[in-house]
């Protein structure tokens, strides 16, 4: 059935619209933007006062299918996007096996099918991101990997990061590294910083994350590759990207909603809700980060969505494994830390949400162009909500904001045309 | 969250003066021919130790015994832990047998006040990782009472592998609620530059010489190598660096005492003849221990 979105304000950075229109969706794609559309026997959904924008893409995800069920589905995982606005995700091979074959790249792709929103599923860089190995690259890709990456883990291995840069390029796709040199990191279980000498935490020092920052860009160099900082948290991680970007490497990097809205001074005291790698870094990281957002250094806002089920979270700090849940949260922490703030507008928001991270897995979505797919999140910046993570759509309660309360956040979500998310 | 002791940080400077009055009327229990009161008569508790401790369960048993109360004591050799029950299922299956307070040692930091959100029972910390050992520093600064008027305007200088410290750090926050002037000495790479902003009146230097000068008091650590993970230092000059020797003690007060957490290694952190010194008060700093943790059973049950 056709969907018209009516009223809303739609800001598509792609097509430079911002204006009070009507979304007109046929078959699953855009068939119009334009005031007073209309269809016979379209589905109606009044977006007045709300922003209607492209779907929303989350490049950075853990769905933990297959091998972790019990902490997340693709089909849970999906409908969580759902409900925070997203309309597609693409997930992390960190699963159980991990994906560094067709086999498992085909069984994410089936069961997305089935799912709430379009799932792309990220290929591994090395055999069970053991970091020696280099993975089947050209036939994930074949069966529809997007990008590779080892997240959780970094390719420690200088020559294997080379080849796998070397194989990234040839089949052009985005390389994503999960920056963190584990020799300087080993153990740790925050930042290392004031706050993690007063409580006794190990600590993991922001120079973990810069040194495989600068290996990493020094070998884009040498190769061309596409590559891609995930989460980047620490200002001279943000300065490095910059200076590559300006030396004209095709490099680019994502923030998380929790970097940019928490420090290390804003944690409980041993709450495991708070701890994810990278770690929440000191103000002064945070800010480099927000900088980096408003600057344009940072082109994407990627959840790192992390289910953990709730035994593994209530343990001993150090024992807990790190990681939040992000999916539904991600758009109330964007609108209040950085469009009410002033600190950027609504319309780089949304291509932080869209254009950005589709520039880097090129998944031709994140647009509202004619015949594009039908994928759109409907926002408010001024809807009144609490979080409350046990009605969450996920399998795990891991997160740092439940009982926060937001003032915007997501409305509606439909992905090819399809409703798949109101509001209650 | 029910009242128990987790560490000094969050205790106002009254609590703990408070504190270490009561213990000193508890000081003069410990020498006599019938050392047992029945201020907690009826009460149970539960000493819970995750690491191995000869003398801080001891104390804590002795303390609780000394009041009147029943304690029972667990080692986590031969418990569930070894079965694989998770630690909140551990603490809310003795929670169930409604015990007056838990007291625990964990190699966990954090690990009590993770439990504390969680459970009825009051916790009392005894030593969690490298995070605090509450009990220890007022017992050190009950110790440092009974030979010196006041804390305030004192020096003190703890030295060793502060990074790994729950000693030092507690009595870094008590020491610092009293003014006290505090220096922090070891190796380089066991002294984060962080460690300054942990209270106000701390001081950091790599050079013990500087770190004694002028000290009313010496507080020496063990060197914990269980606590590190890598090679922080190299072992084999440890002691030529950072051992307190008889010599040294010149550059301090004339009157200056030394004191130790325990258990002492001879030759690794200080000599002999400081171990024996007439000046150092480490085993005052143990029978002080059971007067002090009299008195917080008795703040935390009573």
């Amino acid at each position: 059935m056709p969907l018209v979105i009516k009223n809303g304000r739609v800001i598509d950075p792609a097509s430079q619209t911002d204006r009070v229109a009507d979304v007109l969706i046929v078959d699953g794609r855009v068939a119009g933007v334009a005031p007073n559309l209309s269809s016979p026997k379209a589905e109606i959904f009044d977006a007045t006062g709300m922003i209607v924008a492209p779907g929303f893409i989350d490049m950075h995800v853990h769905l933990r299918e297959p091998g972790f069920e019990h902490a997340e589905t693709i089909e849970s995982g999906a409908r969580a996007a759902a409900a925070g606005g997203f309309t597609s995700v693409c997930c992390m091979p960190n699963t159980k096996p991990v994906n560094d074959s067709k086999t498992v790249t085909s069984y994410v792709v089936e069961q997305g099918k089935k799912a709430a929103v379009n799932v792309f599923p990220i290929g591994a860089i090395t055999k069970g991101s053991a970091g020696e190995e280099l993975a089947a690259i050209g036939a994930m890709k074949a069966a529809g990997a997007v990008a590779i990456s080892d997240d959780g883990l970094p390719v420690m291995n200088s020559r294997v990061m080379r080849r796998a840069m070397e194989f990234a390029k040839s089949y052009d796709l985005p390389i994503i590294q999960h920056c963190e040199d584990l020799n300087l990191s080993a153990g740790g279980d925050m930042h290392e910083g004031a706050q993690s000498v007063r409580w006794g935490l190990r600590g993991i020092p922001a120079a973990s994350e810069d040194v495989m920052v600068a290996r990493d860009l020094v070998l884009a160099q040498l190769t061309g590759a596409r590559y891609h900082v995930a989460h980047i948290s620490t200002g001279n991680a943000v300065a490095m990207v910059e200076y590559a970007r300006q030396k004209g490497l095709s490099v680019t990097c994502e923030t998380t909603p929790h970097h940019f809205s928490l420090s290390d001074s804003e944690m409980l005291p041993y709450d495991s809700n708070y701890k994810m790698k990278p770690p929440l870094r000191s103000c002064c990281h945070r800010d480099a980060v927000v900088a980096g957002l408003v600057a344009g250094t940072i082109g994407a806002i990627a959840t790192d969505h992390a289910p953990h089920a709730g035994s593994e979270k209530m343990q001993e700090f150090e024992r807990c494994p790190f990681g939040i849940i992000g999916l539904e949260t991600a758009i109330g922490l964007a609108l209040e830390q950085l469009v009410v703030t002033g600190k950027i507008t609504l319309t780089r928001m949304v291509e932080l949400f869209t254009t950005g991270p589709d520039s880097v897995m090129r998944l031709g979505r994140g647009t509202l162009a004619p015949g594009a797919p039908g994928d759109v999140t409907v926002f408010s910046t001024d809807v009144s909500w609490t979080y409350d993570v046990n009605q969450s759509p996920s399998r795990s309660r891991n997160s740092p904001f439940h009982c926060h309360a937001f003032r915007g956040g997501p409305m509606a979500t439909v992905v090819n045309g399809e409703m798949v998310w109101k509001r209650e | 969250m029910p009242a128990g002791l987790l560490g000094i940080e969050e205790l106002d400077r009254a609590e703990i003066e408070a504190i270490l009055a009561r213990a000193k009327d508890f000081q003069p229990i410990q020498s006599q021919t019938v050392k047992k009161l029945d201020t907690l008569r009826g009460k149970m508790i539960v000493n819970l130790f995750y690491e191995a401790s000869t003398r801080t369960r001891t104390s804590f048993e002795i303390a609780a015994k000394r009041l009147g109360a029943d304690a029972v004591s667990i080692t986590a050799s031969g418990s569930s832990v070894s079965k694989g029950e998770s630690l909140v299922d551990t603490l809310n299956t003795l929670a169930a047998m409604r015990p007056d307070a838990i007291v625990m040692r964990h190699a966990a930091s954090g690990a009590p006040h993770f439990l504390a959100r969680h459970l009825p029972t009051p916790i009392i910390n005894a030593g969690d990782g490298t995070h605090e050992h509450p009990t220890q520093a007022l017992l050190d600064a009950r110790t440092i009472l009974d030979r010196r008027d006041r804390l305030e305007g004192l020096k003190v200088a703890i030295i060793g592998d502060i990074a790994h410290s729950r000693v030092a750090r507690s009595n870094v926050h008590l020491l610092a609620k009293f003014g006290v002037e505090i220096v922090l000495c070891g190796p380089a790479s066991l002294l984060p530059v962080e460690l300054a902003q942990l209270a106000p009146g701390v001081r950091l230097t790599t050079d013990i010489r500087d770190a004694i000068r002028d000290a009313d008091v010496i507080m020496m650590l063990r060197v914990q190598l269980e606590r590190q993970h890598e090679a922080a230092f190299p072992a084999s000059e440890y002691f030529q660096f950072y051992g307190l020797r008889l010599e040294h003690m010149d550059l301090a007060k004339p009157d200056a005492i030394v004191m130790h957490p325990g258990p002492i290694n001879r030759g690794r952190e200080l000599s002999s003849e400081v171990a024996d010194f007439t000046r150092s008060v480490i085993l005052n700093q143990v029978e002080n221990g059971i007067a002090v943790r009299m008195a917080v059973l008795e703040k935390v049950i009573g």
